[in-house]
């Protein structure tokens, strides 16, 4: 081959660009002699965590993926499931952690935006976003501009896109100070027989490049979220991308308008490691080889070399295979919409990524060999030890506070505060087809669009639980992700899963994926809620300390008919309340140990799949049969705090009978599998009936009434108190800034 | 009622407008792409709402100098009905059909929630289906929806009734503690001097059926295809 002039490549080159003395040697003998510059940089890539998966990969493969409703699990762009009538729901979630912290505002915009492109390449339209976003302590100097910043980047590029962000959650916490996580989800809809994917076939078939131009931004980013934070990271912000999002809602419709041809074989965006992640598993797929002539790519910047090209992370770019002679109909609808349309290169039969660029060649290697050879490693691993269960004396309410101030203190405290602030800068509304979003239901719900029926999305993850018990706290995701889809009537189609953890080379941290894992897996298996999509995030350190282990879920479920949900609001006065499932009053690792006791100590709530799956049908059906007025899931904060979310939503009260005499464990407990449910007076008997055919404990908590929570010992705490407090913290910690 | 609804790149509540239309006229709009130079004949041109050309010079300003809106504006002036809302109304407002200036929201955060309006002027087509004073609610989402003009002109404004919604309290308190945006004398939306232009920032058009919670802005609708058909 024609060696062009590049740098000399080293070991020590290697070992900056992020490959093991090990890994460097296994590409000389790949490739029988030294790579090139180039080559280097996109080897190191494709083996780079990001890419690779070389940590995870082994336990990833223990997730279950499959089931009837699966029409493509994980290994593509995003995961695809069945939604009946010839609908396909498209979905995936996706971090943007480490360029998040270095450049919030511009982080979280980018995240969204490789998110949608991964579901749109697919050939469905969003129709739904999300985002589960983890921050340190209030008091970290750095917090207030690190929510400020993320939640406008969000705002500024879902809100352009006309994408509307349905949902969410915000939790606070020291472990996250110097590494914040911002998880994005996306969910699109196609016809299941129009779904593109990215294994490029035919042999001469044009590679086509569309949308911006490539710049010099992000190289090098996919080997920056595989390392460690230090003092000195935030000198990389030249490697965090700029988002357009103005171009991707033109790439968006350009596409689908495309989509609608027969000119597509194969279709990929252009994320992490850009061009060369694109074009090397488009061909590796097809067992084809690629040559890109890099004087063709649309560029903003002069003088780029093709190690720059290949590596850069610009955004709003997409990789199309054409079928021979489109390019015309291809172009036009690119030319429409304008947007830049080059067409680069073509598909080969030997297997190799070649890369030309000023008659020269840069870039001569097998991709089978490099792609299998990604390196896979079994990492040490430690089980967590089981923590110490809390004494008996726990569950006895504190004499020196009333019950108003407790229950005042929980919902105001940061992670149950409430999150307007932050949702009301995002477009919920845009298309008009949301029937429910934030604060409103325990899932964001959104009808299909020119359809009746309905999808509803959930994120979920307690990290507190997976810390103190990781096997434990996957599995309490997962549920409590079934149960928020449940309790709004959808059935739970599957999961997309968001592993964000520290350095997986240390064995504890290790311990904790793998644990995380094991629960995940049980829970999805038990609830038939396969995982079909995913994104692990490791290396979430700062000078040594991890994050708490964050295995963030998010999940699809359906309604036959969008109308069917309801929300957690209380509507009426004298409905019925009853609790569904039964209470043990665990307060291990519970909202009240931390809040009011000032302890975050205990194990878990333990996590009855079974119990998880009656309780859930019993409640869907209940929902679905029109006999629930409201419904709400227990989880953070146990059964008052509930309660009490169901009377702010709703401005009536309630007065509680049925929690005479109940102690912390019963009003703060979070055991699982229960929810509260409001029913019309009349119907109350009819559904403690069914729940008795179902096995299913249900007890009356008493009757909404009014505009406070009565009934234990006379005490009423007012709605008007807890809602001030519950709206209050926010907004009041964001303005302490400004 | 025959309507169009103009389609700028970054357009993106133009399905919610057409859904909208179709549901109170029957018909399906116009949908006319902003490179266009003709519109076919109709009686109500919809500029929707969006971030046209991503908004990244001033809101409104790129699209009020597409091609399409010449002909906008000669139908406006032939007392065609123009509608804008939210990006609809920058770029009306950019284009010289209505007076005044969009600006950054007072607080420079988008802003999406439910408020609630006091129609204040029931003597057009758009409003005639409300009655004087009457509160409604409408979504609004927007981070450019501070309303502003010279002190003489809003005067003018108010005096010859083309103010024709303000955001105010659900008891009708205006006070300024219910204006999402900072706007000049609370107002969310303006009509020319005929009141056959309508601009307003908060959207009717995800306020029609009992799938959105609220119907409050389909007698906009309804008033629209009752005076045109």
């Amino acid at each position: 081959m024609t060696t062009a002039q590049q740098p000399e490549v080293s070991l020590e080159m290697a070992r900056e660009f992020g490959l093991s003395e090990g890994e460097y040697n296994s590409a000389l003998e790949i490739l029988g002699r030294k790579p090139t510059y180039t080559e280097l940089g996109i080897i190191s890539v494709m083996w780079s965590e990001h890419c690779s998966y070389k940590s995870s990969k082994k336990w990833l493969m223990t997730l279950p993926t499959t089931g009837p409703q699966v029409i493509c699990g994980p290994g593509e762009n995003a995961g695809v499931v069945d939604a009946g009538d010839g609908d396909a729901i498209i979905f995936k979630m996706e971090s943007h952690n480490h360029p998040s912290y270095i450049e919030p505002f511009q982080g979280a915009a980018t995240g969204v935006g490789g998110i949608l492109r991964d579901v749109f390449t697919m050939g469905a339209r969003p129709i739904a976003n999300m985002n589960a976003l983890r921050f340190g302590a209030p008091d970290h100097p750095k917090t207030r501009h690190l929510v400020s910043g993320v939640v406008a980047g969000i705002a500024h590029y879902g809100n352009c896109v006309g994408v509307p962000t349905i949902g969410g959650e915000t939790n606070f916490h020291p472990a996250y100070n110097g590494n914040i996580l911002v998880n994005a989800m996306t969910v699109g809809v196609a016809k299941a027989d129009r779904i593109f994917y990215s294994a490029a076939a035919g042999v001469g078939n044009p590679v086509v490049y569309v949308g911006s131009k490539t710049g010099r931004d992000g190289i090098h980013g996919a080997t920056m979220a595989s390392a460690e934070f230090s003092e000195d990271s935030e000198e990389k912000r030249p490697t965090v991308q700029v988002g357009d999002p103005f171009t991707e809602k033109l790439l968006i419709e350009a596409c689908l308008e495309l989509m609608e041809t027969d000119a597509i074989v194969a279709i990929q965006d252009m994320g992490a490691a850009g061009l060369t992640s694109s074009s090397v598993e488009m061909a590796g797929k097809g067992g084809l080889g690629i040559e890109l002539v890099l004087d063709d790519v649309p560029m903003r910047e002069e003088g780029m070399t093709p190690y720059e090209i290949m590596l850069s992370e610009s955004q709003e770019r997409m990789l199309i295979i054409l079928k021979p002679g489109r390019e015309d109909v291809a172009r036009a609808i690119f030319e429409k919409w304008e947007l830049d349309f080059a067409v680069i290169g073509h598909l080969t039969d030997n297997g190799k990524l070649v890369i030309k660029m000023h008659g020269q060649t840069w870039c001569d290697m097998p991709i089978a060999p490099v792609s299998n050879a990604s390196p896979l490693y079994d990492r040490p691993w430690e089980p967590t030890p089981a923590a110490a269960e809390l004494e008996e004396s726990v569950r006895a309410l504190p004499s020196d506070k009333t019950l108003g101030d407790i229950l005042e203190k929980i919902v105001a405290c940061p992670d149950q505060a409430s999150k307007r602030w932050i949702w009301e800068q995002y477009d919920s509304l845009v298309n008009g087809d949301t029937r429910f979003m934030s604060g409103q239901a325990d899932a964001g719900v959104v009808r299909l669009p020119g359809q009746t029926k309905g999808i509803a999305v959930t994120t979920d993850c307690t990290p507190r639980y997976c810390l103190a018990d990781p096997v434990r706290g996957g599995a309490q995701a997962v549920a409590e992700a079934y149960r928020n889809l449940s309790a709004v009537g959808a059935l739970p189609l599957a999961v997309t899963d968001n592993m964000n953890f520290g350095n997986p080379e240390k064995p504890r941290i290790m311990g904790q994926f793998v644990g995380a894992i094991q629960g995940m897996a049980d829970a999805c298996r038990a609830l038939d809620f396969p995982v079909v999509s995913g994104n692990v995030s490791l290396y979430n350190e700062t000078n040594g300390e991890a994050i708490l282990p964050t295995p963030a879920i998010g999940a699809v479920g359906l309604l036959p008919d969008a109308m069917m949900a309801v929300g957690i609001a209380f509507k009426n006065e004298g409905d019925t309340i009853l609790l569904i499932g039964e209470t043990k009053g665990h307060l291990g690792q519970s909202l009240y140990l931390r809040e009011i006791l000032g302890r975050e100590d205990g194990p878990p709530p333990p996590v009855d799949l079974d119990v998880e799956r009656r309780n859930g049908d019993f409640v869907r059906g209940i929902v679905r049969e029109g006999l629930a007025v409201s419904s709400h899931d227990i989880q953070d904060g146990g059964l008052l705090v509930t309660v009490a979310e169901m009377a702010m939503a709703g401005g009536i009260g309630a007065n509680l009978s049925g929690l005479d005499g109940a102690d912390a464990g019963v009003l703060f407990g979070e055991d699982q599998g229960r929810y509260v449910l409001a029913v019309r007076p009349e119907n109350a008997a009819a559904v403690q009936e069914k729940a008795k055919a179902a096995g299913v404990p249900v007890t009356v908590l008493g009757k909404t009434n009014g505009t406070a929570l009565t009934g234990r010992g006379g005490e009423a705490i007012t709605i008007a108190r807890l809602k001030k407090a519950n709206e209050a913290w926010l907004p009041g910690y964001m303005a302490a800034a400004e | 009622m025959k309507a169009a609804v103009i389609v700028f790149p970054g357009s993106n509540r133009e399905r919610d407008a057409v859904a909208a239309l179709e549901a109170a006229s029957g018909t399906k709009p116009h949908l006319v792409w902003h490179r266009d130079t003709e519109l076919p004949k109709v009686d109500l041109i919809l500029v929707p709402g969006g971030f046209s050309y991503g908004d990244y010079l001033r809101s409104g300003a790129m699209a009020a100098h597409s091609p399409i809106m010449r002909e906008v504006k000669a139908r406006a002036d032939q007392g065609v009905r123009v509608l804008g809302i939210c990006n609809g109304f920058q770029i009306i407002t950019e284009a010289g059909l209505l007076p005044g200036a969009l600006m950054r929201n007072a607080k420079l955060k988008f802003v999406c929630r439910t408020v609630h309006l006091r129609v204040e002027n029931t003597d057009s087509a758009f409003t005639a289906k409300y009655r004087k004073g009457q509160i409604v609610r409408y979504p609004v989402a927007h981070g450019d929806g501070n309303y502003w003009t010279d002190a003489e002109a809003v005067k003018r404004l108010d005096g010859e009734g083309q103010v024709a919604f303000r955001y105010v309290s659900d008891e009708s308190r205006d006070d300024g503690a219910w204006n999402p945006n900072g706007s000049l004398d609370d107002i969310a939306g303006i009509f020319n001097a005929k009141r056959t232009v309508l601009g307003l920032m908060p959207h009717p058009e995800d306020a029609v059926s009992a799938f959105h919670g609220n119907t409050d802005g389909k007698p906009l609708f309804d008033g629209l295809v009752e005076a045109l058909s």
